[in-house]
């Protein structure tokens, strides 16, 4: 459905990406994992257009979209939750649930999106009169997740969604990730969490300094000594 | 709710605290004194002590003098209403309001002692001795001084210990008195225009200033209508909110008829002086709203904004005039013209535009300032004169006409001047709830996150200043009728800081504040004369004092109040946590 094929990216004269490939199937779970500074939140700018790449492609069901404005992208089809949360702080959550369906016009598909994300974060119809920047960490994830949701995306793209949360919400937060895909979304996740990531992940792919080292289904993954030492923690 | 956050304002032990509120009382006294000595010597008391508030009681320049100890007493004592002891609060008010004072004596007794000063400091003039001296002559009058000055300081510490309800009720008597004494011109020459009312305005006006008897009816009735009102306003607007539709949709329209009904009739009431000042707020309300559109709605700081004020000033005078020494002038009419100079406007707004798209913030302000001056230099050119008329500018343009009705004064130009904002208004409020509107919002607090939203940047950047650039095109095209003549000079840097300063002051985004940014910083300097040396000084020191105390303007926007404000009302950061918590255990049994 969606696929990378030796995707290169620079900031300036910085060779951030070094050939990307990855593939993610309609229906899916795929995750990317890798350290600090790896190239995954890169990896994500490239497919949402916010940089383009210098060499190869991007394709969503055989069609292009390297090159393309942001703005087509998501229209095409790719949501995003964006790193650290990025929600719009003075808006209410309301508000912000509304700028994600910013691309869409069909009002009563809209209203019925916003009782979707109202059911499956309850909390945010509670609050849906206070500005975002007053909810709590785990709100505003949720919010952001929700947000990405109001423009239907073929493909959701979460960018670090536990990072900064305590460890139970973590917990919550995938099974959310865990919920959307039974309900048939497709899901790009990208995480430091790598134990957390491989338990809802159906495949995934490791990624050092701009290459992708490893690429299996996520339960080899788990067993694989490099992922074990360097990403679990395991001796 | 706000409560007060330094840490002065929360003695946990009076003892240890005590000293250092008495040394901060002392502090802002000092800083209030040489603010005050500045004052006096760039010549604003005096100029000011020509103006009467209230007639043989009070000028202006007394009420700096003793004001500035208020001020520094009030300040002193802010963030002490919830200190134990009422005395203690009083005299830190009066410390401060001394030291104040104290400034002002010690000035007087130098400039009596060093006449030659005034070679150096042109207004240390005796007739400032006699101000600092509240007309009491050399000893007896720095001791009054002081007094008075420590008295005013007290007083501002009470302030504070009375319930909150009197004490803002207290303060919007006396800056509404004062307000009315300032413009009692104004008010004036209004009511002498009807008979009927000519026995009320004797009785609150003398030829110069309030009557005393007037002053004291006018502070108490400020006082009572604000007390009542902060005690049954919330009923009152409960009421109208509980009314069936129907009749608050009536309530509504009534109230709109009705200001339409005081702005129609508003240059006749006034008269030609007060509609020549009319005229020129509207033109910076047009402006503003335009301008607010690009910084408050999109967020986009444009220095240059003047430009496209010029390019439809010189699209009209270009179009219209009748002179021989412009190759081009073409003797059109006014409305003929109109949608030229608004076309041209538009498409310079996008030409500025479109090399900006990548350009953010301060990169931004600069790119657009320089756009400014090169519109104005051109405009000067002496290449271009043939046809932009070089420095002596396009003459003979004619007067808009509609069949016999001429907008010749400025009674007339009012309302042409109304249409443009009247359409500026409504353009503006439809915008802002559209969904142009919310991708500009989106677009000013975040780029990247707009554009993961499928916000179209550059549609929305050049749409902003597109929009922008067509309102300051109508203004523009107001103005060079309205003068006859246009020359470069008068599209110089300091009207794009003004309109940006009307903006900013007024409330970044909001159009009512917008609206009143105008008629404060361009109404009030035409209404009261003597501010017109001091505008500018009086101009940063009000954005200044703004960005202080009051950041998101005078009457804000409602999201930006929101983010101003979010430290105050915020959630702490342990409730937040605790939201999580609760999240998480909801998460793990659902």
């Amino acid at each position: 459905m969606l696929e990378l094929r030796d995707v290169h990216s620079y900031y300036g004269h910085i060779h951030a990406l070094k050939g990307i490939s990855l593939s993610v199937e309609k229906g899916e779970i795929v995750t990317l994992i890798g350290a600090n500074g790896a190239g995954k939140t890169t990896t994500l700018r490239t497919i949402s257009g916010l940089l383009h790449p210098r060499h190869g492609s991007i394709w969503l069901d055989g069609e292009r979209l390297d090159g393309l404005p942001p703005d087509i992208i998501v229209r095409k089809g790719v949501g995003q939750s964006p790193e650290g949360r990025q929600i719009f702080p003075r808006l209410t959550v309301m508000e912000n649930l509304e700028m994600g369906a910013y691309t869409r016009n069909d009002k009563e598909g809209i209203r019925r999106d916003l009782e979707h994300v109202f059911g499956l974060f309850p909390r945010l119809a509670e609050r849906r009169n206070q500005p975002g920047g007053t909810l709590s960490g785990g709100e505003q994830q949720m919010l952001a997740i929700g947000r990405a949701l109001m423009c239907r995306p073929r493909v959701l793209l979460l960018d670090e969604p536990s990072m900064g949360l305590a460890p139970l919400l973590v917990e919550t937060i995938f099974n959310i990730i865990r919920e959307l895909n039974r309900e048939g979304t497709t899901i790009l996740l990208v995480e430091q969490n790598a134990a957390k990531a491989l338990a809802v992940a159906h495949r995934g792919y490791v990624i050092e300094t701009g290459h992708i080292v490893l690429s299996d289904n996520a339960a080899n993954l788990r067993q694989n000594d490099l992922v074990r030492k360097a990403y679990l923690g395991e001796t | 709710m706000t409560t007060p956050t330094t840490s002065l304002a929360q003695p946990t032990t009076t003892l240890a605290t005590a000293p250092s509120a008495w040394r901060d009382a002392l502090r802002i006294g000092l800083i209030g004194g040489v603010c005050a000595v500045l004052v006096a010597l760039i010549g604003m008391i005096e100029a000011f002590s020509n103006r009467n508030i209230i007639a043989g009681v009070i000028t202006l320049g007394t009420l700096l003098i003793i004001g500035s100890a208020f001020l520094s007493g009030y300040f002193a004592t802010r963030s002490a209403s919830d200190s134990p002891r009422a005395a203690e609060v009083i005299g830190r008010g009066a410390l401060a309001g001394l030291m104040t004072s104290l400034f002002l004596t010690l000035l007087a007794l130098f400039v009596n002692a060093v006449p030659t000063i005034r070679s150096m400091f042109i207004n240390a003039s005796p007739a400032l001795v006699q101000l600092l001296t509240l007309g009491q002559g050399m000893p007896a009058g720095n001791l009054l001084l002081l007094v008075v000055g420590t008295m005013m300081g007290a007083l501002a510490g009470l302030l504070q210990l009375v319930p909150p309800v009197f004490h803002r009720s207290l303060i919007i008597g006396v800056v509404i008195t004062i307000l009315i004494g300032m413009m009692q011109d104004l008010l004036r020459v209004t009511f002498q225009n009807w008979s009927a009312l000519r026995p009320v305005s004797n009785f609150f006006f003398t030829s110069n200033g309030l009557a005393p008897a007037g002053a004291a009816t006018i502070f108490a009735l400020a006082i009572v209508f604000n007390v009542v009102w902060s005690q049954r306003g919330d009923r009152v607007r409960a009421g109208i909110r509980s009314l069936p539709p129907a009749q608050r949709r009536a309530l509504n329209l009534g109230l709109v008829i009705f200001g339409g009904i005081i702005l129609l009739a508003l240059p006749w009431v006034v008269g030609l002086f007060f509609s020549e000042v009319l005229v020129n707020v509207g033109l910076f309300v047009l402006m503003a709203l335009g301008l607010n559109i690009v910084v408050g709605f999109a967020g986009l700081l444009d220095l240059g904004y003047v430009a496209f004020y010029a390019i439809g000033a010189y699209m009209i005078g270009l179009l219209t005039s009748t002179s021989k020494e412009i190759v081009f002038a073409g003797g059109w009419s006014f409305w003929a013209a109109l949608p030229f100079a608004i076309a041209v406007a538009i498409l310079a707004g996008a030409i500025l535009g479109i090399p900006v798209l990548k350009i953010r913030g301060d990169y931004l302000a600069i790119v657009t300032l320089g756009f400014g001056e090169i519109i104005r230099l051109l405009a000067q050119s002496d290449f271009l004169k043939p046809v932009l008329g070089g420095s002596r500018g396009v003459e003979l343009i004619p007067k808009p006409a509609i069949g016999p009705f001429e907008f010749a004064g400025p009674q007339e130009l009012y309302y042409l001047i109304l249409a443009g904002c009247v359409i500026a208004v409504f353009v503006s409020l439809r915008l802002k709830d559209s969904r142009q509107g919310r991708a500009w919002m989106a677009m000013r607090e975040d780029e990247d996150v707009a554009q993961t939203m499928g916000i179209n940047l550059v549609n929305t950047k050049l749409l902003a200043f597109m929009i922008g650039a067509s309102l300051a095109g109508i203004a523009g095209a107001i103005f060079a009728s309205k003068l006859a003549i246009i020359y470069p000079h008068s599209f110089n840097l300091l009207i794009s800081i003004l309109v940006l300063a009307v903006v900013i002051i007024g409330g970044m985004g909001s159009i009512p504040g917008v609206i009143l940014g105008a008629l404060v910083l361009v109404g009030l300097p035409e209404l009261l004369r003597e501010f017109s040396d001091y505008r500018l000084l009086l101009y940063g020191a009000a954005l200044v004092l703004m960005m202080l105390v009051r950041p998101e303007g005078l009457w804000p926007e409602e999201a930006r109040q929101r983010e101003l404000h979010e430290a105050e009302e915020e959630v702490s950061l342990s409730e937040k946590l605790a939201d999580d918590e609760e999240l998480a255990r909801e998460g793990a049994t659902g």
